[in-house]
Formats: structure tokens, sequence, C-alpha cells
């Protein structure tokens, strides 16, 4: 609520200076609110008056040139239909760059309305300047602060256009996708798609042989029962080879944790591919096992639902551990000798001293780690991608999904395989939703969060 | 008494540690066992006329050969092409990915901005959807500009590097331990904020920035989806991961799984090798980030 009430204080402040400014400011200033700079040029700051005057004519080119016709589109996204006209092709609209240049035209617009006011918010610093009497900052000052105090804009400026190009757009594009019909039915340029509302996310809760109901369930059960194991199996056994490498009078410790550390370094679509191919019916370990006689047909490693569940945390426990061993190798170090060294004279027994002393430690100091890892865990794609692809296939399944699919490897094969990108969107904004809840909600139990003086 | 006692305390001692080793030459064992295969497969021959070139019973090859190096480099399919290019991509991401994280690991660490924390927290949100799930819109953004089939490797280059601002934590988390006492220091005599970044921070930051080279590095050599889904058909735009995957996924992977294996031994000995020697600036990092959080 506070945020809210100081986000309608913050407007009202900023409409209200923006009244005042142009009741009391002079015929410069009044002229900015037209051609943007007009003021800081005609007072001789002539950087910043062409930077805020090229935005302007910046927009208007973008604006007629194609922004508007997009825009104006935006509501129906395309009327006219790819059609043959005496044997020709006749391209209609294009839904797709509809909404994506729609999308990037509003965003547009309101930067241009923040680049207006910063624009005024200039006029007015100006002018209280001159009437103070000081002198403007000389151009080339405002050119050289953008390698001392305003370092920050140059540095920020290319990575957050990046960012607002390739990941905001296209996340803003594929929300918007989610309330469309946009499938394979539907595809642009030769057909149109529109907007359904709710339509998808109704179908999404629909149970029954038409909706996809069961299936979201059970991927979402498995992707989470998935994350729990995947984490915690990797935590504590990391941490138990950890013990076991520090332990007193063990020797070569770097050998050993240098055999664990391969893993880490050979690229994972080597390593994850053999070993599926190692489980496979006709692998290496069912070969021997049948040769020494100890079965007499092959285990289904991968085909077996339940069985392809196991043996892909089992393979991830090969993957995660030498990662987690790492980490607490170090974590460990920084434990006080003093504090095992009083527990040993209280006689405590070493699994006393790890559930006393040891665990808590890591317990706090790791706990955001812990929750990155889940969520990590929960679009964990190469793992589930390189060994089973999601099967073993099911009929009862909506959308190919397979018995050991997460979400996103899911969502993954809705986009490439099925081109249903409608339902994707949906899955996908799921999957933020599922991340999000569990990281606002773990985040707060933290230890380290709610206490951050605890250990110490 | 007493000396019994030691004697005893002592003798658990012993059998303590001899448990210990034979748990650690197991885990051993295990973990080495998956690379060994790796190895051994790749000197299976294919051809039939010298021993069976699909799934066996029997790790040790019967008679080693080198067929599946040798056609690699024979130029029968596109293999060190696509070796090139995951090497060009890799470097090229390293460089470049490298560069921009510094660049905004240093703004948000130390400038104070409007909005600085804002940025901070959109960023956090922003990663929690999924990566994939803009896959077609970014096929289609760099559609616009040519940059998929036979421009895949510039597009996958600009995906890779363009998002990677929002990779900060572990390097910010860095630069917060360099004291800000230096810069303050630094500024009394004069230097801009420019200048303290590219002679003073950017030295003292050796260990990291091996580290986020070895991270970005590493990363193209696993690219699967983003790699498949811009090259799209183009075989000579593909990476290793790419191309290989076929190899093992196809319905002849009877004929082609050693051939995957000596390719696979190819890619995973220089990145190991490369590794191994970074490894210590690669612990920092991720213990480093594991603490922050």
């Amino acid at each position: 609520m506070d945020v809210i009430r100081k986000f309608f204080r913050a407007v009202g402040e900023n409409i209200a200076s923006i009244g005042t400014t142009f009741a009391q400011g002079d015929a410069k200033t009044r002229l900015s609110y037209l051609i943007f700079g007009i003021g800081p040029l005609m007072r001789g700051q002539i950087v910043k008056g062409l930077a805020f005057l090229s935005c302007e004519a910046l927009f208007i080119w973008y604006m007629v040139s194609f922004g508007w016709t997009y825009l104006s589109k935006f509501s129906t996204l395309g009327t006219v239909e790819t059609h043959k006209e005496h044997r020709v092709t006749v391209y209609g609209d294009n839904s797709f760059l509809i909404l994506l240049f729609g999308l990037l035209t509003i965003v547009l617009i309101f930067l241009v309305i923040l680049v207006w006011r910063m624009n005024i918010e200039e006029n007015r610093y100006e002018e209280s300047l001159l009437k103070a009497g000081k002198k403007l900052p000389a151009n080339k000052s405002v050119l050289g602060s953008l390698l001392d105090g305003n370092f920050d804009k140059t540095l920020l400026a290319l990575p957050v256009l990046g960012i607002f190009l390739f990941t905001v757009l296209p996340i803003m594009f594929m929300i918007c996708v989610a309330f469309t019909n946009y499938d394979k039915n539907h595809q642009s340029p030769t057909n149109l798609f529109t907007w359904v509302g709710l339509d998808n996310f109704k179908q999404l809760f629909t149970f029954g042989s038409s909706g996809f109901g069961t299936t979201f369930l059970k991927v979402l059960a498995w992707t989470m029962v998935w994350a729990f194991f995947a984490t915690f199996l990797d935590y504590f056994l990391g941490m138990a080879v950890a013990i076991l490498i520090n332990k007193k009078g063990i020797k070569f410790k770097k050998l050993w944790r240098t055999i664990l550390v391969i893993t880490i370094a050979v690229p994972q679509f080597v390593s994850l591919l053999y070993v599926y191919k190692m489980f496979a019916n006709d692998g290496l370990v069912n070969g021997y096992l049948m040769k020494w006689g100890w079965i007499s047909s092959p285990i289904p490693f991968w085909t077996d639902p339940m069985l392809a569940r196991i043996t892909i945390i089992v393979v991830n426990i090969w993957i995660g551990i030498p990662y987690m061993m790492l980490i607490a190798t170090g974590l460990l170090m920084n434990i006080p000798e003093e504090l095992y060294e009083s527990a040993r004279i209280d006689g405590a027994t070493p699994f006393q001293m790890f559930r006393s002393i040891t665990l808590p430690y890591m317990l706090f100091v790791t706990g955001p780690f812990l929750l990155t890892q889940f969520t990590g865990n929960l679009n964990n794609f190469n793992v589930i991608y390189l060994l089973t692809k999601g099967q073993p296939q099911s009929m009862k399944m909506a959308e190919n999904a397979g018995q050991t699919d997460l979400l996103v490897t899911w969502l993954y094969k809705m986009t490439v395989t099925n081109t249903d990108y409608k339902m994707a969107a949906v899955i996908g904004i799921m999957v933020f939703l599922v991340v999000a809840v569990t990281s606002l909600i773990v985040y707060n139990m933290l230890p380290s969060v709610r206490d951050e003086g605890g250990f110490q | 008494m007493e000396k019994q006692q030691t004697g005893s305390m002592k003798r658990n001692k012993m059998i303590g540690n001899a448990f210990a080793y034979a748990a650690l030459i197991l885990i051993s064992i295990i973990w080495l066992f998956p690379f060994f295969g790796l190895i051994m497969q790749s000197f299976r021959s294919y051809d039939p006329k010298v021993e069976y070139g699909g799934m066996v019973d029997y790790i040790i090859p019967k008679h080693f050969s080198l067929d599946n190096y040798r056609f690699l480099f024979s130029g029968e399919t596109n293999y060190l092409r696509w070796y090139g290019n995951t090497l060009i991509i890799a470097f090229c991401v390293a460089i470049l990915q490298t560069i921009i994280i510094l660049c905004v690991s240093y703004a948000l660490s130390r400038m104070r901005f409007k909005g600085r924390t804002l940025l901070m927290r959109f960023w956090l949100v922003l990663g929690m959807f999924p990566g994939f799930l803009t896959l077609i819109c970014l096929y289609f953004l760099l559609k616009q500009f040519g940059l998929t089939q036979a421009g895949a490797i510039p597009g996958l280059i600009l995906v890779s590097v363009a998002s990677s601002g929002m990779g900060y934590y572990v390097c910010k988390g860095y630069f917060d331990t360099i004291p800000a006492a230096l810069d303050e220091a630094a500024m009394i005599d004069g230097a801009s904020r420019a200048k303290i970044f590219l002679i003073l921070t950017v030295p003292l930051s050796k260990p990291i920035i091996i580290y986020t080279a070895l991270v970005a590095f590493m990363a193209p050599w696993c690219d699967f989806v983003m790699a498949s889904y811009i090259a799209f058909g183009y075989d000579k735009s593909y990476n290793v991961a790419v191309g290989m995957q076929r190899w093992v996924w196809t319905n002849d992977y009877q004929g082609y799984f050693t051939r995957f294996c000596a390719g696979g031994i190819l890619v995973a000995v220089p990145v190991t090798i490369l590794f191994m020697f970074l490894q210590k600036y690669y612990v920092e990092g991720v213990t480093g980030g594991a603490v922050k959080g």
C-alpha cells in the first residue's frame, strides 16, 4: 500500500511541476514543450539540446515510417489475410510482426514521454541557475561527465539496451501470445492470429480429454519432486564427500578433488549423452549384468517411467556432487577449529559434531545458494533433455508430454515440435509463477535473511 | 592402561581412514568410469571388417584403431567446420560477455544512481522466466537482421552476449570486497571514474575476470537448444553439440556411436585441460558466488 501511495504522490508532484514550469518559464522553456531541447540549444547547451532534439526527431521518423502502421493494427493483430490473386500470393497482415512492433512502439511512446519530462526538468534547472546568476556548465564538461559523474550511464547503456531488445521485449511478446490463438493453425505470415482473452488459461485448467489440466498437474508434480531431490541429495552428498576429503589423515586431497571436478570440466552434452547410452537397453551396464548372468533381460533404465525418474536423479548426483563438493570444501575451512576442539573435550561423537556445528553453519551460509539451486533445478533443461528427452512417452498426456518431462522441457517441445506457441507461453508464465512464489516464500524463511548476524 | 587406550584409539583411527580411502577409491572409480569408457569406445573401429561399431557389452576394444578420428578429419561431415564454429563462438562470447559483466558490475557496485535497486530487482524478476520461453521471438528478431541459418554464428554470439548483463552477481560481489577507500584516494588525486575503473579496479580483479571468461567460454560447447533453433537445418552453421547429437539420437546410431565418442573426446580434452589450468579461479568464483547468494 505504501508503495502505491508513494507512486501516486510522485505522479502528482510531477504533473504539478510540469504545470508550474510552464506557467513561470520563459519563451525558450515553453517552446521546449513542443520542440525538445530547443531551450537548452538557445541557451548554448548544444550537447544536451541536440540529444533531446534528436530523440524527438528519431521518434517522429520511427512513427511515420512504420511504428504507426503496426500500432494501429495492434487491437486486432491484422485483418487482411494472405490470399491468392491470379495464382500470385498476395501477403496480407503479419500478426507476428504487428504484435512485436506494436509492443515496441508502445514502449517507445513511454520512453519518449520520459524524455519529454527530462527535457522540461532540464529547462527548469537551467532557468533557475541563470536566475541565481550562475553559469551553465560548458559543453565539454557535459560530455566529460559521461566518463566521471555519469559514468554509470556510459557503462549501462549497451547492456540495458541489449537486455531490453533480447529479453524484456521477447518476454513481453510471449506474455501477450498467451492471450492469443497463435499455434500451428495460425502461423504467420500465411495465417492471422488474434486475441482470445483467457481461453488458453481456461484450457490449461480444463480436466478431461480436451484439456491440459491432468497433464499439467502431473508434469508440475514431477518438476517439484525432481527439483527437491536434485537439490537436497546433491547438497548433502556433496557435503559428505567434502567432509570425507577434508578428514584429517587423508592424503592426496588434491587428487581426489581433481578426479571429481572432471565432470564439471567435460561439456555435458558429451558426458550425459554417453551416460545415456551406457544405461540404454543395449548399453554397457545391461550388457555386463547380462554377461555376468545377474539378470536375464535388460533393465529398462530409460523406458520404465518410475525407473527412468530414479535413474535421472542418480545420474544428476553424479553431475551435482563435484560442484557442491567444491563449495563445501571452501566453506568447511571457515568453521573455527576451536568449536570442534571444545566439542571433542565434551565427548561429542563425530555425528553429533556434524549435527550441531557443521550443518547449522552450512545451512546458514548457503541458504540463498540452496534457493538458487532449487529454482535452477526447476528449470534444469540439460540434464533431462540430454538423458531422456522427457521420454518415456505417454498416450495419456497432452501435447507429447513424457513421463520425465519438466515444465521447461515440455515448453520446449511445444515450441519446437508442436509449434503450439500459445500454450508454450501459458506454461512459461506458469513456470515464472512457480519460481517466483517459491523464491518469495523460501527467501523470507531463510535464517540468514531473518537474522543477519545469527552465526557470529 | 593409558598406553592401551591410545593404542586402541590409533587402531580406530586407522580403521576409519581405511574406510575413508575405500570410499574415495570407489567414488573415483564411479566418477571416472564413463570417461574411461568414452575414451576406449572412441578407439573401436566402426568398419565391420574390423569390429562391430554399434553398442557392445565390453569396454576395451578388441582392435585399437583410429578409424573414428580419421572419419572426423576426412571431410565426410562438416565436423571440423562445427568445431571451428564453436571455437569462434566461445572466444567471442568469452571476451564480449566478460567486458559487459565488468561494466555492469562496476556501475552497480561503485556508483549510486537513481533507480539502481529498481534495476537490480527488475533483472532479478526477469531471470525467473524460463530461458526458452522467448525462443521463437528471438528467432524472428534475428531473422529480421538475416542472422539465422547462414548467419547463425554472429546471431548466436549476439543472443548470448546481449542479455549477459543480468549475470553480474558473482562479479559485483567481488567488486564489493575491494575497499572503497582505494577509489576515494584515486578520486582525490583527480582520477575520473573511467580511469579508476580501467587502471584500478580491473587489474585488481584478475581472478574474477578469469572466472567470468572461463564460464562464458565453456557454455557454448554445451549450447544445444539455441544453436539448433537458430541454425535450423543449415549444416554449416551448426556447433559441435548440434552436429553431433544426431549421431546419438539417429536411428542409425549403431554405426555412429563410436564416431560420437571420438568427436566428444576431441571436444572434451582441450576444454578439460583449460579448465584444470584455471581450476583455482573457478573454485574461488563459485564459492564466492554461493556465499553471496
